[in-house]
C-alpha cells in the first residue's frame, strides 16, 4: 500500500473513533472488538474528517507538533498501517 | 437502588471492567436451532425486563466502562421496542450490535435501527444450503429471507458479520460457505464450530464434526485467507474450533467475571451465557446495582482469583493463562464446576472428551435424530 498526499483517509464504514473515559484514551471500535490507540495515533485520526487529504493533515499536525522532523513519515506510515488493517480507506 | 447483602469481593484480586455487555432482551425465537445456547428450561424462566429496565442497565454499565453493547436472544427482533434501546444505547456511546437470524428483519425495520444510530448487525446462517439451512432452522422459509436481509443490511451501509455455526452436517460444505459470504460482501465472517452448551449439549452426538472434518474446514479457511489477502480484500475470516479437539482448555470468557457481563431476559446476570445452569445463585438487575453486581456479589466472585482451585490446577503453571478452562463445561461433565475443564489433557477426567471423539468418528446421530429447541421441548426436558 502506498500513501499519496492527494488522496483522502476516511474510516471504514462501522469504525468509530472515539474517547472513552474509562480507558483514558481514544479508542476505534468495530463489530464486537476495540483497538485503544496511543497518543500519537488518536491525534493523526483527530484528523481524518473525511474532507482533508493527507498532506493537509500532515500540515495541520506541522502546525500543532512543530519541532518533530519525521512527523510527515510517521503519518505515512501510520495511514499505510491503517489502511492495511482495514481501519481506513483512501478515497 | 440498593446495595442488600455482603460483600463478596476477594482481597487483591483485580476485576476488569465489564468491556462487553450482552442484552439478551428474550427468549422468544420463531428458530429452533438445535445448538442453541439458550438454557434448556428458557420456557420457565421469568418475565422479560420493561424498556426503562434495559434503558437503566444500559447507563449503569456504561458508567462502568462497557462499550460494547449486543442485542441478543432468543431472537431480539422480537421486541417492539429494539429501536428505541438502540437509540438509547448509541446516545450514551455504546457500539452497538444486532445479533439476529434476520427473521423478522425487514428493509423497513433495517432502516429504521440505521435511524437509531445502530452500528452493526450480525446475521446468523444454519447452513450454504437452502435445504440444510431450512432444517436446522426449522424453518421453511427461512434461508432465502437472509439472504434477501443480507442484503439489504449492506444496501444500507451497515457493516456485516455473517455467523456460520458449523458441525458435522454442513461443515463440508465450508467453501461454499465462505463463497457465499463473500458474494454478501460480509465484512466478518465467523465459522464457529458449535460449543457444547444449552442445546447444543442435548445434540453433541448429532453435532461434534470428525477431526479429519475438521482439519479439512481449517485448511480450506487458511487457503481463502491468503487469497484474499493477496488481493487486500477486507473481508475477515475468523474460524473458532471446537475445544473438544484441544489438549488445553480455553481461558474462558478472558476469566471470571472479568470482561463479559450477560443480562438475561428476566434480568438475571450472568458472567457468561450458559452459566445459568451452575448451581450458584446470581443476582437480577431487579434487586441489585449493577456495580454492585459486578465487584461484589457472590455469584461474579465464585471464581475470581485462584483460591478455589483443586488439583491438578492449584499447582499448574498455566492456571493465569486459561484459568483452568470453562466451569460450566466442567460442571456438565464432572459434576463439580471446580474442577479442571475435561479439555485439559491433565484432567483426571479427559477420557470424557477423547469418547466424544470417538462418538463423532464411530457412533454419531443423524440431523434427523437431533433435539430442536423449542417451548414444547423445553418443558419436557426441563421437568424435574
Amino acid at each position: 500500500m502506498t500513501v499519496a498526499l492527494h488522496q483522502t483517509p476516511v474510516f471504514r464504514r462501522g469504525y468509530r473513533f472515539q474517547f472513552e473515559p474509562a480507558q483514558d484514551a481514544h479508542v476505534l471500535l468495530y463489530p464486537e472488538g476495540m483497538i485503544k490507540l496511543n497518543g500519537s495515533a488518536a491525534e493523526i485520526l483527530k484528523q481524518v474528517d473525511g474532507q482533508r487529504d493527507v498532506a493537509a493533515i500532515i500540515a495541520a499536525l506541522e502546525a500543532q507538533f512543530p519541532g518533530f522532523p519525521t512527523l510527515k513519515d510517521d503519518v505515512v506510515e501510520f495511514i499505510e498501517v491503517a489502511c492495511g488493517k482495514h481501519w481506513i480507506e483512501l478515497r | 437502588m440498593a446495595n442488600t447483602g455482603s460483600s463478596f469481593a476477594k482481597p487483591g484480586v483485580v476485576v476488569g471492567q465489564p468491556f462487553w455487555l450482552l442484552a439478551e432482551l428474550t427468549y422468544r425465537c420463531p428458530l429452533q436451532c438445535p445448538y442453541c445456547s439458550n438454557p434448556v428450561d428458557f420456557a420457565k424462566q421469568g418475565t422479560e425486563l420493561t424498556t426503562d429496565e434495559w434503558i437503566d442497565v444500559f447507563r449503569q454499565a456504561r458508567d462502568m466502562g462497557a462499550a460494547q453493547l449486543g442485542f441478543s436472544g432468543g431472537e431480539p427482533l422480537v421486541r417492539q421496542d429494539l429501536a428505541q434501546l438502540i437509540k438509547a444505547s448509541r446516545d450514551m456511546g455504546y457500539y452497538t450490535n444486532l445479533i439476529t437470524s434476520g427473521i423478522g428483519l425487514t428493509e423497513k425495520r433495517i432502516a429504521e435501527f440505521a435511524e437509531a444510530g445502530l452500528d452493526h448487525i450480525q446475521i446468523s446462517f444454519q447452513a450454504a444450503d437452502e435445504e440444510v439451512n431450512n432444517m436446522l432452522a426449522g424453518s421453511r422459509k427461512a434461508f432465502a429471507h437472509k439472504l434477501e436481509m443480507a442484503r439489504a443490511v449492506k444496501a444500507h451501509g451497515y457493516p456485516m458479520v455473517l455467523n456460520f455455526v458449523t458441525h458435522r452436517h454442513n461443515i463440508d460444505s465450508i467453501d461454499r460457505i465462505i463463497e457465499l459470504c463473500i458474494e454478501l460482501e460480509a465484512d466478518f465472517v465467523e465459522l464457529a464450530t458449535c460449543q457444547f452448551y444449552g442445546w447444543a449439549e442435548l445434540n453433541r452426538a448429532g453435532l461434534l464434526p470428525t477431526k479429519a472434518q475438521l482439519e479439512r474446514a481449517e485448511r480450506i479457511t487458511s487457503e481463502w485467507r491468503e487469497k484474499l489477502e493477496a488481493q487486500g480484500h477486507p473481508c475477515k475470516l475468523i474460524f473458532v474450533t471446537p475445544d473438544y479437539y484441544e489438549e488445553r482448555p480455553k481461558a474462558c470468557m478472558n476469566g471470571w467475571g472479568n470482561l463479559f457481563l450477560d443480562i438475561t431476559p428476566d434480568g438475571t446476570a450472568l458472567p457468561c451465557h450458559s452459566a445459568r445452569q451452575l448451581p450458584v445463585q446470581f443476582p437480577n438487575v431487579r434487586d441489585a446495582s449493577l456495580k454492585h453486581i459486578w465487584y461484589e456479589s457472590f455469584g461474579f466472585n465464585r471464581f475470581r482469583g485462584y483460591d478455589w482451585m483443586p488439583e491438578p490446577c492449584r499447582s499448574c503453571d498455566e492456571k493465569e493463562k486459561d484459568f483452568g478452562g470453562c466451569r460450566c463445561q466442567a460442571f456438565m461433565l464432572t459434576g463439580n464446576a471446580e474442577n479442571a475443564d475435561p479439555v485439559c489433557g491433565k484432567s483426571e477426567h479427559h477420557g470424557i472428551i477423547l469418547a466424544a471423539r470417538e462418538e463423532a468418528e464411530m457412533a454419531a446421530l443423524g440431523m434427523d435424530q437431533l433435539q430442536y429447541r423449542n417451548e414444547k421441548a423445553s418443558r419436557i426436558i426441563a421437568k424435574v
